[in-house]
């Protein structure tokens, strides 16, 4: 019998896509997609997250969310490089779209244009869009 | 069920995890151990304070491999260790150390 802290190893290794689209808040997408790239990051998958349209907002930095009565939960992206997920790309094209820049994230990342987060799309072997 | 400390009564969820991060104390953390049937000491302090920390910074209660990586990294590799972790919490780390910490239950713990 094996003891919980043994580890029984990963497995078949799969690239995983979280495609994040949508602001942080006013719908539950974006908290929603977060949690499960947390929870999934304990089957030691290939993990990569994608930042694109209003999405690019949920890593902006200097998020007050005081007046809308949620819960500020950008400090946590910050954490995602302890659960081992670092590979976070960010469209340039939405970037520039919505004025902002690479200082303006709280993580750092990759800037990609558009066609090479469509190449990054076709090199995955799930992709879940939220 | 609530949970009464000092003539005060605090508010938890069905599993015994406080419900209002601020209500927290020591003496609350110390009740909540002593309901399990353990005493916390000085290791037990060292890693219940690292997840106050944690949380304070990230906002979330870390999952127990992450907790384990970050503990060796701060505290090094005999205190950060699933063997320790277990032995000092051993209903699970993240769990049990969470609960005592006033966090709420670790993301993707069941």
């Amino acid at each position: 019998m094996s003891e919980p802290w043994e580890d029984e190893g990963p497995g078949e290794i799969k690239k995983f896509l979280y495609v994040n689209r949508k602001s942080p808040y006013g719908t539950i997408y974006a908290l929603e997609s977060l949690e499960v790239v947390l929870i999934a990051a304990a089957f030691e998958q290939d993990v990569s997250m994608v930042f694109m349209d209003d999405g690019v907002y949920q890593i902006k930095k200097g998020q007050d969310t005081q007046q809308i009565g949620m819960k500020n939960f950008s400090p946590t992206y910050r954490a995602l490089e302890g659960y081992d997920v670092e590979k976070l790309y960010v469209e340039a094209e939405s970037l520039a779209e919505r004025g902002l820049s690479e200082d303006d994230l709280l993580v750092p990342v990759e800037v990609m244009s558009r066609d090479a987060i469509a190449r990054l799309m076709d090199e995955q072997d799930v992709i879940l869009s939220f | 069920m609530p949970i009464e400390v000092n003539g005060k009564s605090y508010e938890t969820d069905e599993e015994g995890y406080l419900a209002n991060l601020s209500d927290w104390n020591e003496d609350l953390a110390n009740a909540m151990a002593q309901a399990d049937g353990a005493e916390l000491d000085s290791n037990h302090w060292e890693v219940i304070n690292f997840l106050r920390e944690y949380y304070d910074e990230y906002q979330i209660a870390p999952a127990v491999r992450v907790l384990t990586k970050a503990i060796g990294k701060k505290l090094g590799p005999d205190k950060g260790n699933s063997k320790y972790l277990y032995e000092l919490f051993p209903y699970g780390p993240a769990k049990q150390a969470c609960k005592y910490a006033g966090l709420p239950k670790p993301t993707g713990c069941v």
